[in-house]
């Protein structure tokens, strides 16, 4: 005992009086309070790859903007004159064969890829979510038609409706978005709806109930909220599916029409003249190649961001 | 000479947020067939003790300073060459010398796998024995922790048992190599009043037949009564009282303590519950001093600067707390 | 009692469990056959173990399950047959707690925003101005700091968000309160915070509560009566003095002597009713008593009728056995 007599020597009489209850700290939470976007975006800034896949996007997008706009040429503006070139100061990518500046035409056709990716992805959020919420949160009968709905819609490939669409409506960018969501927000819906059925039996659904939300309140609110992260992770990784879709598309020849060119057709073009300048098909194909390879990427970070697995919480 | 040897150990966390600090300098030994009750709350830092103690620890936790000597070997990391001969050590002695009882005995037990296989393997793991000794063994077990008809069980998956049974399988795969030491992390939590009373008695009789000593980590003090011989408290990372059973519930020195028995309500008196206020304390930013001082009822301008040391009360009694040193001063002040 | 404010009479929940559209029809009977009224400004505990259909019994009066059976009646009303109005005003007074504080906070929204949100959805108070002054007001009432409110539940201990669980429904001024187990997932020393935070209230504000738990120890503290329900039934009836020093049913003594006693002496001496087994299922209940396959002292009898509820002086049990005489 006599070390800790020794170590108390030096405090005064005065230490030893009782502390008001306004000088105690009994809720104290010493954890920073951020918001969930907030948390998931300082996780996403971790991830090298994905903070890369989103540069390179933002890159892509921002010259596909400027880059029509300050440059000399248009997208069909011949000049025979120049069929073929090579990268020079004048056409940094060279011309095609009929003497269009490849960068120019490369760009546009990040302006339709990108337009068709993007808005496909959020059609298939919004339909699928919709759907798939409306599904899960009735339940019953109701559930039952709308997913035998959704089997019939899945038994016939997706390339049937994408080309029929296009024999009927023609070729333009309207029909194959239109084509691209037929059938694709049935994985969308199919996810919504098994989380919406194991969120709605969690008790703060019930909570909700209880204090006399409405369904919609309750399924938006409450539900559809809280499976955001599958979500948006599933609508990242779209962008990309339909990006290769229209390009497939157009690169067999039944995509967007001539002359607005979208990277598909760019290699379909470049195609003819592979034997003699087989850089023509490189700038297309090396577009689609980096720019669905860094959207998997982002979608990959967007997915851990907002898995709560990895939040550490002790 | 003791069993388990726990000196100074210190587990932090590292998190986005910052190093959490779950257990702080904390030093107890365990006895041969010696019963421990280890009792605080979530966040107390007993289960990570333990967890620290089998090298059970999540990837991100360690532990930073300290010694565990279990058997007179130490069987901390530090001790080993590489994280791989540690790792081969601790699976040698774990399920073995040293086996855990869990809350949850769905995260334990493997769903698709026939509970009587999960045993023999348990079995099997550590001895040698051919398949039909050890399904006899197994069997032998299951009767033991007292499931009914075990012979048709054996063949069962764990889906088809009440949580009860599950947690007695879990005991049958703790005992069956005899393990010198039994750690229960809260193994009655989970389960009503009656099958707790159930589980609790067996572990009891299996602790007595078997002759090992047991570690129970629990928040509830009246679990640990009839069961532990000694018992520890744990709050915001440190020990805060130790001693054998009759001076914890008898004469209780840490206010922490006291404020636990008076806020179980007593069956057997009709007290009015006195509940301590307040949460405990966030091991983000542990207080500096004695980590109960916000919700203590006594605390004094010094608690929240320095952490008192362990008085000893008697050779098995040890408590920390300024008061005992408030005490003698004032006796002084007017004698 | 002169005036009950709820009353349930005869209710049975039952849940249809066939598999596939041609198996046979499978029903769970959770609860079956329940009577048991509650006053104003009365507690009454509900107590069994899992299984027992205590919960069912909670959730099915706030409309969460339908009933199947049987009807129950707020303020004298039916409330299967309320009006729009009536029944607005029902799902304010009507209130619940439950039991996971980890699971019953929406993890993506703030404490202010779930205190506010029944306010909104009521219309209480009338700019969210005034709406956030009541959320830290009632923030303050239930012992958290009124800064929390821009907190999300995570960052917040069990105790914590159990209390931030109850400022959610006192936003509502309720008059009944369901508390389903909003103790059994805390500590000890959290536990009785929140017992004496709820009579509190209800001293304050005068609310009755349904004190919905699996074991005798708190429920006894906060009760002025207590039912013990198993399998579906309620078993035994009556004031909580009545049913903790002398316990009727053989379950009851059970449930009492299983409570783990914080006092080695007392905990050594008790002496213990072991109960054999466990709870049966109710898919398909047994006929006849319901705790005749554990019960101590069963006898041929109790295999074949079920027993009635016997009226003791205002202590009512159903048991062939029981009664004073025994």
């Amino acid at each position: 005992m006599t070390q800790t007599e020794r170590q108390t020597e030096d405090l005064d009489d005065s230490m030893f009086v009782k502390l008001e209850d306004s000088e105690k700290d009994t809720e104290f939470i010493a954890m920073e309070s951020k918001t969930y976007l907030r948390d998931a975006w300082d996780c996403f800034k971790r991830n090298r790859l994905a903070l890369a896949g989103l540069i390179f996007l933002l890159f892509m997008i921002i010259l596909a903007v400027l880059v029509p706009i300050l440059s000399p040429y248009t997208y069909d503006s011949q000049n025979l004159d120049v069929r073929n070139a090579l990268p020079s100061m004048a056409h940094p990518l060279g011309t095609d064969k009929l003497g269009r500046d490849i960068l120019v035409r490369l760009m546009f056709g990040a302006r339709i890829s990108l337009l068709v990716g993007f808005v496909a992805a959020f059609l298939n959020l919004i339909i699928g979510v919709v759907y798939g919420g409306i599904s899960g949160f009735v339940g019953g009968k109701t559930d039952m038609v709308m997913m035998r709905v959704i089997d019939c819609i899945y038994s016939i490939p997706s390339m049937l409706y994408v080309i029929l669409i296009m024999m009927v409506f023609g070729s333009n960018i309207g029909s194959v978005l239109l084509g691209i969501c037929v059938s694709s927000w049935i994985g969308m819906a199919r996810q919504v709806r098994t989380q919406v059925q194991t969120l709605k039996q969690q008790e703060f659904a019930l909570a909700a109930y209880v204090i006399g939300a409405g369904k919609l309140r309750i399924l938006f609110k409450h539900l559809i909220i809280n499976c955001m992260g599958p979500i948006i992770v599933s609508t990242t990784l779209m962008v990309p599916e339909a990006i290769f879709t229209e390009s497939f598309l157009a690169f067999i020849g039944i995509g967007i029409s001539l002359p607005q060119a979208s990277w598909g057709t760019l290699a379909s073009e470049a195609r003819s003249v592979i034997q003699s300048y087989p850089l023509q098909i490189v700038w297309p194909v090396l577009a689609i190649c980096l720019t669905v390879l860094s959207l998997n990427f982002i979608g990959d970070g967007v997915g851990e961001a907002l898995d709560p697995k990895n939040r550490q919480e002790v | 000479m003791a069993l388990l040897d726990v000196k100074h150990l210190t587990v932090d966390f590292n998190t986005d947020q910052g190093v959490v600090h779950a257990v702080r300098d904390i030093s107890f030994s365990v006895g041969e067939s010696e019963a421990v009750g280890i009792v605080g709350e979530s966040g107390s830092g007993k289960s990570v003790t333990m967890y620290s103690v089998m090298g059970l620890l999540a990837a991100n936790g360690g532990i930073r300073e300290g010694s565990v000597v279990f058997g007179g070997k130490e069987i901390t990391e530090k001790a080993y060459p590489s994280r791989k001969a540690y790792q081969a050590e601790m699976s040698k002695i774990r399920g073995n010398e040293m086996s855990m009882i869990f809350q949850d005995p769905m995260t334990f037990l493997n769903p698709v796998v026939r509970i009587g296989k999960q045993i023999t393997e348990v079995i099997k793991n550590h001895n040698k024995v051919s398949d039909a000794q050890a399904k006899e063994q197994a069997v032998a077990l299951m009767g033991q922790v007292g499931i009914p008809s075990p012979h048709e069980r054996f063949g069962q998956y764990p889906h088809e048992f009440s949580g009860g049974m599950r947690q007695r399988i879990i005991i049958a795969m703790a005992l069956a190599n005899s393990p010198r030491l039994i750690i229960a992390d809260e193994p009655t939590t989970a389960l009503d009043v009656t099958i707790q009373a159930q589980v609790l008695d067996l572990i009891k009789d299996m602790k007595e037949k078997m002759n090992s000593s047991v570690i129970m980590i629990t928040h509830d003090l009246g679990v640990v009564a009839s069961l532990c011989d000694r018992i520890i408290i744990m709050y915001g990372g440190k020990i805060v009282e130790a001693g054998d059973a009759r001076e914890i519930f008898y004469q209780p020195r840490h206010p922490y303590t006291m404020g636990l028995l008076k806020c179980v309500h007593n069956p057997e008196k009709k007290d009015k519950l006195t509940p301590i206020p307040g949460s405990p304390p966030d091991l983000l930013k542990p207080p500096a001093g004695c980590p109960f001082v916000d919700r203590c009822s006594q605390a004094m301008r010094i608690c929240k600067l320095r952490m008192p040391e362990a008085e000893t009360y008697s050779e098995t009694h040890t408590c920390s707390c300024w008061l005992e040193e408030a005490g003698k001063r004032k006796g002084e002040n007017h004698g | 009692m002169a005036e009950a404010l709820l009353t349930v009479d005869h209710v049975k929940t039952y849940f249809d469990v066939t598999k596939g559209l041609f198996s046979k029809k499978q029903i769970v009977k959770a609860v079956d056959d329940v009577s048991f009224s509650i006053g104003e400004g009365e507690t009454y505990g509900l107590v069994g173990e899992s299984g027992c259909g205590k919960s069912t019994l909670g959730r099915t009066l706030v409309q969460i399950y339908p009933v199947t059976g049987g009807k129950i009646y707020y303020k004298g009303r039916d409330i299967d047959t309320l009006k729009k109005t009536d029944r607005k005003e029902f799902t304010r007074e009507v209130q619940m707690i439950f039991q996971d504080p980890y699971a019953s906070l929406n993890p993506r929204m703030t404490v202010g925003e779930i205190i506010k949100e029944p306010m909104e959805i009521h219309k209480i108070l009338d700019t969210s101005q005034q709406r956030e002054e009541r959320a830290a007001e009632l923030l303050k009432l239930v012992g958290l700091k009124p800064d929390h409110i821009r907190r999300y539940p995570h960052e917040f201990s069990g105790g914590q968000r159990q209390r931030i669980s109850i400022a959610r429904t006192l936003a509502l001024n309720p008059r009944f309160i369901i508390c389903d187990e909003p103790i059994s997932a805390l500590d000890v020393s959290i536990q009785a915070q929140i017992i004496n935070l709820l009579k509190e209230i209800q001293s304050d504000l005068k609310i009755s509560y349904l004190f919905v738990a699996h074991d005798l120890s708190m429920v006894n503290y906060i009760s002025d009566r207590i039912g013990v329900m198993y399998l579906g039934h309620l078993v035994e009836e009556g004031t909580a003095d009545q049913v903790y020093s002398s316990p009727l049913h053989p379950y009851t003594r059970a449930l009492l002597s299983a409570v783990p006693i914080p006092d080695p002496d007392v905990a050594k001496a008790r002496r213990k009713i072991h109960l054999e087994g466990e709870l049966p299922t109710p898919l398909n209940p047994p006929a006849g008593c319901p705790f005749k396959g554990r019960c101590p002292s069963a006898t041929e009898e109790c295999g074949k009728v079920r027993p009635e509820m016997k009226d003791y002086g205002g202590h009512k049990v159903a048991c062939f056995h029981a009664g004073p005489s025994h």
